[in-house]
């Protein structure tokens, strides 16, 4: 069952937390709302839960409009940033409390919640307070709750932040299975693109409460709208460059030789910004390039990365490259992009003064 | 709604309802009664006069006693944090036997009702008390060594009573303090008096004020000791008593609204002087090792200080149960009663109009409870998760009952619920057994709203949200997710409202029908018929109803939420 938010808007005093949002979540999809923090992502999805009523436009779920609706009519499962879990009730009471209010018979109630448990690995879980469970194990608990009322779309709010950096990892890929088994439509919300990207079909990024881009994690990282997107997702390197008038378009920075760009049409030629994604760069002993001299080295063990310090007219500016290269701090080298990819460009921001 | 709009749907409309509800009780119960007053003081007879304000501010005694309440609070402020505070820094401070014990002991007043230790105080330094007969006997006196009346026997009475507060207070104040801070200033090359002055005591200075503050009001407030012990030293609450029993009612309201207006221009005026200045503790902090004494004399001579000072702190209370079991008459002229026997407590149960005023005050304070629970419960919720307007007014009504004394809050209710006007609101409850239920009601509405509200403010908000997200609708996220998260709190503060019930007497004395009277008025008249036994009897009942109450209370309410205050 599909969703839709329509120009959405939502104010609090002087502050928009969420601006015009225009946004379809297929049935079935898996949608992630990143952003930095206070971008509306968590605002949005509360809007969604119907927590918050927009100041303008509506929520459409399944071709009806929810926008007045309130959040136990919507009956949408949510998942809270720190659980939420009930701490005087069990973890099966915690369960099965979205089935006691629906009124389900008794028999029903504990079907459901020795399923849910079994699907989240908590079979014979029911009797533990929920204090006495670990992170992970209330992090499921309130997915088991959220999914035990079968709803028909799944809200998660971070609820993989709280979780120590191994254990997220792991959650991760459960967390995609289950909901792509169950075939729920999922929005998350997140501030960590890593996360955004091991989970989601399409990923939306905020901003100021502004939508900057939504579309898959590859669109987004190979050919994000916007600078912003493009330093939000991912590494990256905003070069000056000059973009050509001759189609296909081309880009060059100045020195030898010129590589195919990817602009879109009503970029102007002239000066651009130049997206570099660390690993679309290389080292050279010589030949067309730009000199530079390496100021660090990581080595991080399949890869290397290393920050340059590019001279300019414009000033000293730091590059980071992932190569294997036996590079040392203070070698002068030269980085050019590498054979066959595209670069990504945008106009001059207004006042970038270049 | 506010302009920011707010959750959808059922939870809104409830809200709403709410609101208007919770704000109309506390307009005609919290408002009204001082509107009626401030407009009964400038009419007489239908027609506005301003005779009575003339006569008050003409009036020499009038002005005294305006004079004295005011100076009798800032002196008991004074005198109480010159005990309470280097009692607490000293329990802090060494470690010595029977440490925790006393400790606690020293805070135990603050459970008592005002008018029980005004009496012990009567019986153990009264003119005929067992201390001053002891030393009269002792230095062979003809006279006693002191009478103990007017403003110096109320300074002392109120230091007695309310150092727990500045004890309270500053033990909590210390627990917080970040030793580090102390230990930088040692490093720094600061002695240890130089560290109290420099650091600990401004650390403190949130804890001291709020001490002072609450010292102020209530000894501002106060009607026992000035009651008992005045003699013909008037305060404003007492003369207040005097000009209503003696019929001067128009004089009486005024004297309230100035009474009323003072109050609420001292604690706008201490508050606003204070400001927001606040010390956020700078992490968890070590705590300080307390100090073992090494010395042996020096360790016997803290540990006999300390039962020192708790004995002679708890002197009077340990008088009233001595007092207790002595049989009527039996107490005359001696130094200590000559027969001891447990009678009193025996007639307590003989006589059904013995133990009446105790059903009364049970009675009276459970109905009154039961409503503030009740109320204070919706209230708390309206002011913590409310997205409508009119938050801060309600929870500035709240309040509002504390910092008017209850001298105040009896005559508005004696004034405005002595006729019946059905559209003005007014209904005769002077005379019935209701109104003293209501005044409970009133008075401790504060206090339980506070607890219910902090309460409140603990539990995250999500926990709510995710009752709705899970179809739950608002009825039933209150009764199974909010009510058992609060209960602790507000079981906590339905306790010392409960408490402060049973032995309320400041607003009973104006307001109680003979058939209803409480505990405090029947050892009133206990010791007016001089049956001094009967009335310490009473006195110890209830104190051991009380503790009875927090005894009970302590292990229903988990994790120890009993506020302290």
């Amino acid at each position: 069952m599909s969703l839709e938010l329509r120009e959405v808007t939502k104010r609090f005093d002087d502050v928009v937390a969420v601006r015009e949002l225009a946004l379809e979540v297929p049935a079935g999809e898996f949608l992630t709302l990143l952003g930095p923090s206070g971008c509306g992502k968590t605002t949005a999805l509360r809007l969604i839960a119907g927590f918050e009523s927009p100041d303008a436009g509506s929520v459409v779920f399944d071709g009806r409009d929810v926008t007045r609706d309130s959040p136990q009519r919507r009956g949408f499962g949510m998942v809270f940033q720190n659980y939420a879990l009930f701490p005087h009730l069990d973890v099966g009471e915690n369960v099965s409390y979205g089935l006691r209010a629906r009124r389900a018979s008794a028999a029903e109630i504990a079907d459901r919640v020795a399923a849910s448990l079994r699907r989240v690995n908590l079979e014979g879980y029911g009797a533990r307070a929920v204090q006495a469970l670990s992170g992970g194990q209330q992090q499921r608990v309130a997915l088991a709750r959220a999914l035990a009322i079968e709803p028909p779309l799944l809200l998660l709010d971070e609820p993989l932040s709280n979780l120590d950096a191994a254990l997220r990892e792991q959650t991760r890929r459960e967390l995609r299975d289950l909901v792509k088994g169950l075939g729920i439509t999922a929005v998350f919300v997140t501030h960590d693109q890593e996360e955004a990207f091991a989970l989601s079909d399409r990923i939306a990024v905020l901003e100021t409460g502004r939508l900057r881009q939504i579309g898959p994690p590859e669109e987004l990282y190979r050919r994000p709208a916007d600078p912003f997107v493009a330093t939000f997702v991912g590494r990256a390197n905003l070069v000056p460059a000059t973009l050509s008038e001759s189609r296909p378009r081309r880009v060059d920075f100045g020195g030898e030789g010129s590589w195919a760009a990817d602009a879109d049409d009503d970029t102007p030629s002239g000066p651009v910004l130049a997206l570099l994604r660390p690993e679309d760069l290389e080292l050279t002993g010589a030949g067309a390039g730009l000199p530079g001299v390496v100021r660090d080295r990581r080595f991080a063990g399949a890869t290397t990365s290393f920050v340059l310090r590019m001279g300019g007219s414009d000033g000293p500016r730091d590059l980071e490259v992932i190569a294997e290269d036996r590079a040392r701090v203070g070698d002068a080298v030269t980085v050019r992009p590498r054979e066959g990819g595209t670069i990504r460009v945008f106009p001059m921001p207004a006042g970038a003064g270049r | 709604m506010r302009g920011a709009g707010g959750p959808v749907g059922q939870t809104i409309r409830w809200q709403r309802i709410l609101g208007a509800g919770i704000l109309l009780v506390l307009a005609w119960l919290v408002v009204y009664p001082n509107v009626v007053v401030l407009s009964d003081s400038l009419f007489e007879g239908g027609r506005p006069t301003l005779e009575a304000y003339r006569t008050f501010f003409t009036t020499r005694s009038e002005l005294e006693a305006l004079w004295a309440s005011v100076w009798i609070s800032l002196g008991s402020v004074a005198l109480s944090a010159l005990i309470g505070v280097p009692l607490a820094l000293f329990f802090h401070r060494y470690e010595f036997p029977g440490r925790g014990v006393l400790a606690a002991l020293a805070a135990l007043p603050v459970l008592l009702p005002p008018l029980v230790g005004v009496i012990a105080f009567l019986f153990l330094a009264g003119e005929s008390g067992v201390l001053t007969r002891s030393l009269q006997a002792l230095l062979g006196l003809d006279e006693p060594p002191w009478r103990l009346v007017g403003a110096p026997a109320i300074l002392l009475v109120h230091a007695y009573t309310m150092y727990v507060y500045f004890y309270l207070f500053t033990r909590a104040g210390l627990a917080r303090l970040d030793e580090g801070t102390l230990e930088a200033a040692a490093s720094l090359g600061a002695g240890r008096w130089r560290t109290l002055r420099t650091v600990v005591l401004p650390l403190l200075r949130p804890a001291l004020f709020g001490a002072a503050l609450l010292v102020f009001m209530t000894s501002m407030a106060s009607f026992s000791a000035p009651y008992v012990f005045g003699g013909g030293f008037r305060v404003l609450t007492t003369q207040i008593y005097a000009s209503k029993i003696s019929g001067a009612l128009q004089l009486a309201l005024v004297e309230t609204v100035i009474l009323a207006s003072v109050s609420l221009a001292f604690l706008w005026f201490l508050r606003r002087s204070e400001g927001r200045r606040q010390y956020a503790g700078a992490g968890k902090g070590v705590q300080q090792a307390r100090r073992r004494i090494q010395t042996r004399w020096a360790r016997v001579a803290v540990t006999v200080a300390g039962f020192g000072a708790v004995t002679v702190l708890l002197l009077p209370h340990l008088t009233l149960v001595l007092v207790s079991f002595v049989p009527e008459g039996a107490w005359t002229t001696q130094i200590l009663p000559s027969r001891y026997s447990p009678d009193n407590y025996a007639a307590l149960f003989r006589d059904p109009e013995l133990l009446r005023p105790v059903l009364n005050s049970l009675q009276m304070a459970s109905l009154a409870t039961a409503a503030n629970v009740v109320f204070c419960f919706l209230a708390a919720y309206l002011v913590v998760r409310g997205r409508v307007r009119g938050r801060g007014l309600v929870s500035a009504l709240l309040v509002l009952p504390w910092a008017l004394p209850g001298t105040v809050l009896a005559i508005g209710l004696a004034t405005t619920f002595s006729t019946h006007q059905p559209l003005a609101g007014r209904f005769v409850l002077v005379g019935t057994f209701w109104i003293l239920p209501v005044a409970y009601f009133i008075r401790n509405t504060p206090l339980v709203a506070q607890a219910a509200i902090a309460s409140f403010r603990q539990f995250d908000p999500a926990l709510e949200e995710a009752s709705y997200s899970l179809g739950a609708g608002w009825g039933l996220t209150m009764r199974r997710i909010a009510l058992p998260l609060v209960l602790p709190g507000l079981a906590a503060g339905g306790m010392l409202a409960f408490v402060s019930g049973l032995g309320e007497f400041v607003a009973s004395i104006l307001l109680y029908t003979p058939r209803s009277r409480p505990i405090s008025i029947e050892i009133l008249a206990q010791l007016r018929a001089f049956d001094f036994g009967a009335g310490a009897a009473l006195g110890v009942i209830l104190s051991l109803l009380m503790a009875a109450v927090f005894g009970l209370g302590g292990r229903f309410v988990r994790g120890g939420a009993v506020p302290r205050i």
